[in-house]
């Protein structure tokens, strides 16, 4: 693993996740996510982007744990994940690396203060907090995420907050647990455009103030530019491009990385319309025949990519794609395909 | 299409909205505000008052004793006149609340903790457990009640209040388990149990205290179903001879009222008066249920508009 | 709004929709809400129209009063909408009906939720020509082909069940359902908000040419201000059911005259250009109950001074309309 200077934080290898779908008679298996590896490091925001379908809210869960990978495994400081056996092990493992959620209302219990979730985190996972010293560290965490007259909103039911402010007590829950990364599920999606900035620049200050890393899930390219320092695109479970914001977004390698990035409405480009050839949407991969899944949207596509399924290679420095077309431009392969003759 | 411009509704960018601080107080102003529920409300309150304080409504002492001239027209000292047996109907009223009442109470609490138990758990252990206590609800559900009632009520021997009350939950529990499985299953994926989840927390602890608390509506709703089902059902037991015709209901006295013709002989008020307040016992769960139901979901209100007040064309 | 600017080559036309004072109110248990107040509007024949605006703003509410689909507790409580010269809202029910879908259709936010899940897309089309007159099959069947090519689905379909076509396909049978009629107004409300970020711009750009190739006239409704900028040719920005902002598109993004319009554009991270630290704008919008009564976007403002405590007037900024005092030509007019 290139992707980050000293011992990653995380790291995930060939991960795997299928889904069985269809009747008792024919079994299918859908391949949410397929071979993905990738590392994060300290002190960093690793944005993963991709669209519907694309495997990247199962990654989130898989680190989370919610479900167990099918295959490959997941390293946690280097310990991998399947040796955590014991409830306390586990515990350990959950209270490092929480989860917030995309729906702010949703992920609230509507029968509950918005204490509720941050104080039961406390229970679980800060076990040097006594008792009675829980609500004013409660207090100290949403003060610090800039929600105004803390203690004030620490009583109020989910509904009678607003969106941007359900989602900051999402990020208090995970905060209060002194967590090493955070993985965030969409978390600005469902917000008013005038409040994502407000959360994004929160995670940012976390980065910087905390220490804390982030896996910022999210389907917006643009916000992924605003604040992740690493980014890693996701097509139909399989990971096609990552590495260094900037330079995936400047040089994109991978055809689709450059759709996803002319897809984009800027208002601050010139007002152009340019014709749309793509009407492509993202396939459900079920039991998948080998080759680039991307193949039939391509407009590079050529025969070997029906063939052969493209691993991730370092085409620049911690930049990686997955493109047989990519490869040999830089030079480092060639499209050669078993039983016919290239030059 | 409904625009979410109502303070409060999910969704909106609203300014917080302080009203009710506290969920009871909440409570209590839903309560006071919804004619349906003020109604059943008081009706509820006076029967559990006459039940727990007879004594303060009639002076009569033993209502079962046969001290009176038989079968008297109404009259100022006997409001309902007396029985065949020489008992006075008001008083036997009075003293009948009880039994209906802590019937209603007892087998509705009864048959919802089963119904919770039976159905929170098939959604929430799923797989093969599931699939057993869902066979087993719906045996439940598709035995025809009544012919199992007289048939148990008939073999245990005509009992005791136990036994009736034992055969109310044993065929009471089925359907509210049906809807609260069907509820909570519903629930599963909600984002905030997945949070708990995530948080490590123990999937006891989460049956218990993420989802129930969410779900109260609906239990509250098969307690108040499950009460209406006992008043109804019991009296009619009762009616026909296999409650404990000894003791004293609105139901049994519904059982002597018939075997002594009470209609045809000119008593009709031996008949009427147990079987309006079992309507109105019956009727006050009801209304509740309907209250609460709006209460809880505002989609259902009615909306009254302030009278006199139009607005400006 | 005759005075409102607007893009060459559209001035010297009859306004095709004309929404004057539309004000929408919702009886609640705590008294009125006025979702929308005194909306105003033209549209010319053929023009796009975007209409943008955050959560609660009231421009779903404003376009479902246009196209009368308002029910309890929400109702129009002023104000009217001039189609072709007749007022929607005092139509009778049948006078609606022979205008609905031949002459202004609607396009709903989520296909899945608009089409009907248990029948086939050619007896949902044939539904609605039935509804309106047409009798012969044969028509009705050409008539379904026809307007599936226009949005590039294959006739084929016709026989697919919704479930059976992905998200961008339902969205474009649900636009192909809308030029049945060829009407002259589609109006739409966020067609696009459930789609994935390629197929949201395939969507919108045949749209356009649709609407180019016949000449229809959109009022497009979203959340998005970056989705409408490349495809419309005036703006309107809402906020806490007012209109703050109205011009052409160009002028809106270029010279924003509102403080709120300069705010949302801030608020958009770019994927060109430096990457710059951005604000976003703090606080929350107003609540409708209780609606202040100065300029609503006051609390909330960067640049508020005294007289933001009198509502504003909707002021000719050089490029665009816009309800701010910073634009009154002097204390007086402001005070008018």
């Amino acid at each position: 693993m290139t992707d980050v200077d000293e011992a990653p934080l995380l790291e995930a290898r060939s991960l795997t996740r299928h889904f069985k779908v269809g009747g008792a008679i024919a079994r299918k298996n859908l391949h949410a996510v397929d071979d993905v590896s990738f590392a994060i490091g300290e002190r960093e925001i690793v944005a993963l982007v991709g669209e519907s379908g694309s495997g990247k809210s199962t990654v989130a869960r898989l680190l989370a744990r919610v479900y167990k990978p099918t295959a490959g495994e997941i390293f946690y400081q280097g310990r991998p994940l399947s040796g955590l056996r014991s409830r306390k092990d586990l515990l350990a493992y959950r209270s490092d690396v929480p989860m917030v959620f995309q729906d702010p209302f949703a992920s609230l219990n509507p029968a509950y203060r918005v204490s509720h979730g941050i104080l039961r985190g406390l229970a679980l996972h800060r076990p040097d907090i006594a008792r009675a010293d829980r609500r004013a560290e409660a207090e100290r965490i949403v003060a610090q995420l800039g929600l105004d007259a803390a203690g004030d909103v620490l009583d109020r039911y989910p509904y009678e907050l607003s969106g941007g402010q359900r989602q900051r007590i999402g990020f208090a829950q995970a905060l209060a647990y002194r967590p090493r990364l955070i993985v965030a599920d969409e978390p600005v999606s469902m917000l008013d455009v005038s409040v994502r900035i407000g959360l994004l620049n929160l995670m940012a200050k976390l980065r910087d103030e905390q220490g804390v890393s982030l896996l910022y899930i999210t389907h917006d390219i643009a916000s992924a530019r605003y604040v992740a320092d690493r980014v890693m695109v996701m097509y139909a479970g399989h990971l096609v491009e990552s590495g260094p914001v900037e330079d995936v977004l400047q040089e994109p390698k991978h055809p689709y990385t450059q759709l996803l990035l002319d897809a984009v409405p800027d208002p601050r480009a010139p007002l152009t319309v340019g014709p749309a050839t793509d009407r492509g949407e993202p396939p459900r991969v079920i039991d998948p025949a080998p080759g680039c899944r991307f193949r039939r949207r391509c407009p590079l596509a050529v025969d070997v990519c029906e063939q052969v399924t493209p691993e991730p290679v370092e085409l620049a420095p911690r930049h990686r794609a997955a493109c047989h077309v990519a490869v040999a431009n830089a030079g480092l392969g060639e499209l050669a395909v078993a039983g016919r003759s290239d030059s | 299409m409904s625009a979410t411009i109502l303070a409060g509704t999910p969704g909106t960018a609203e300014v917080p909205r302080r009203s009710s601080r506290r969920r009871g107080g909440g409570l209590l102003a839903a309560v006071r505000s919804n004619r349906k529920a003020m109604v059943g409300v008081v009706l509820l309150v006076l029967f559990t008052v006459v039940a727990a304080f007879p004594q303060w409504f009639t002076s009569i002492e033993d209502p079962d004793a046969h001290q009176f001239e038989l079968s008297l027209p109404p009259s100022s000292a006997h409001w309902l006149g007396t029985t065949a047996f020489g008992q006075d109907i008001y008083a036997q009223l009075i003293y009948g609340t009880r039994q209906s009442l802590v019937i209603a109470i007892v087998v509705g609490g009864l048959a919802t903790v089963l119904s919770v138990l039976v159905g929170v758990s098939a959604a929430y252990l799923g797989g093969a457990t599931d699939s057993a206590l869902s066979a087993m609800t719906d045996v439940f559900l598709v035995v025809p009640t009544f012919p199992l009632i007289i048939v148990i009520a008939a073999y245990a021997g005509k009992g005791s209040l136990t036994v009736i009350i034992g055969v109310l939950v044993v065929t009471g529990w089925s359907y509210g388990a049906r809807q609260l499985r069907a509820q909570a299953l519903s629930l599963r994926n909600r984002d905030f149990l997945e949070s708990a989840r995530v948080r490590g927390e123990r999937r006891s602890y989460i049956i218990v205290c993420e989802v129930l608390p969410t779900m109260t509506s609906l239990i509250l709703a098969t307690f108040l179903g499950s009460a209406l089902y006992a008043v109804l059902t019991a009296a009619g037991l009762q009616f026909i001879g296999l409650g404990d015709s000894s003791s004293l209901s609105w139901g049994t006295m519904l059982h002597w009222a018939q075997s002594n013709s009470a209609l045809q002989s000119g008593q009709p008020l031996w008949v009427i008066a147990p079987g309006l307040c079992i309507a109105l016992l019956g009727a006050s769960f009801a209304l509740l249920n309907y209250a609460f139901d709006e209460i809880s979901n505002p989609a259902l209100r009615p909306i009254r508009r302030p009278r006199g007040k139009r607005s400006a064309s | 709004m005759a005075s409102a600017p607007l893009p060459d080559g559209l001035l010297s036309q009859e306004p095709l929709l004309q929404v004057r004072g539309l004000t929408v109110e919702y009886d609640t248990a705590a008294g009125p809400v006025r979702a929308v107040e005194s909306f105003d509007l033209d549209v010319l024949p053929g023009e796009f129209v975007g209409v943008v605006g955050e959560s609660g703003c009231g421009k779903s509410t404003m376009l479902f009063g246009i196209a009368q689909l308002l029910s309890p507790p929400a109702r129009i409580s002023a104000g009217s909408v001039l189609f072709k010269g007749s007022d929607l809202v005092t139509m009778t029910a049948r006078e609606l009906n022979a205008t609905r879908w031949r002459d202004v259709s609607v396009v709903m936010q989520s296909a899945m939720n608009a089409l009907n899940p248990v029948r086939q897309l050619a007896s949902q089309y044939e539904d609605v020509m039935r509804a309106h007159g047409e009798k012969s099959s044969s028509v009705i069947r050409q008539r379904s082909e026809e307007v599936l090519a226009l949005v590039g689905i294959d006739k084929t379909h016709l026989k697919s069940y919704p479930h059976q076509l992905s998200g961008g396909m339902r969205q474009r049978a649900m636009i192909a359902m809308a030029l049945l009629f060829t009407p002259d107004l589609i109006i739409m409300d966020e067609p696009t908000s459930a789609l994935d970020v390629v197929a949201q711009r395939s969507l919108m750009v045949q749209i356009k040419e649709l609407q180019q190739r016949l000449g229809f006239a959109v009022v497009f409704v979203t959340h998005d201000m970056s989705l409408v900028s490349h495809f419309s040719d005036r703006l309107v920005v809402m906020y806490a059911a007012k209109t703050v902002e109205i011009g052409p598109t160009r002028d809106v993004f270029a010279h924003p005259g509102h403080p709120y319009t300069q705010g949302l554009l801030d608020a958009f991270p770019s994927i060109r250009g430096p990457r710059v630290p951005l604000t976003g704008i703090p606080g929350s919008p107003p609540n409708l109950l209780n609606p202040p009564t100065g300029c609503r976007f006051a609390a909330r403002c960067p640049h508020r001074f005294e007289l933001c405590d009198i509502a504003p007037d909707m002021y000719d900024t050089g490029h665009t309309l816009a309800a701010c005092h910073l634009h009154a030509a002097s204390r007086e007019e402001a005070l008018r």
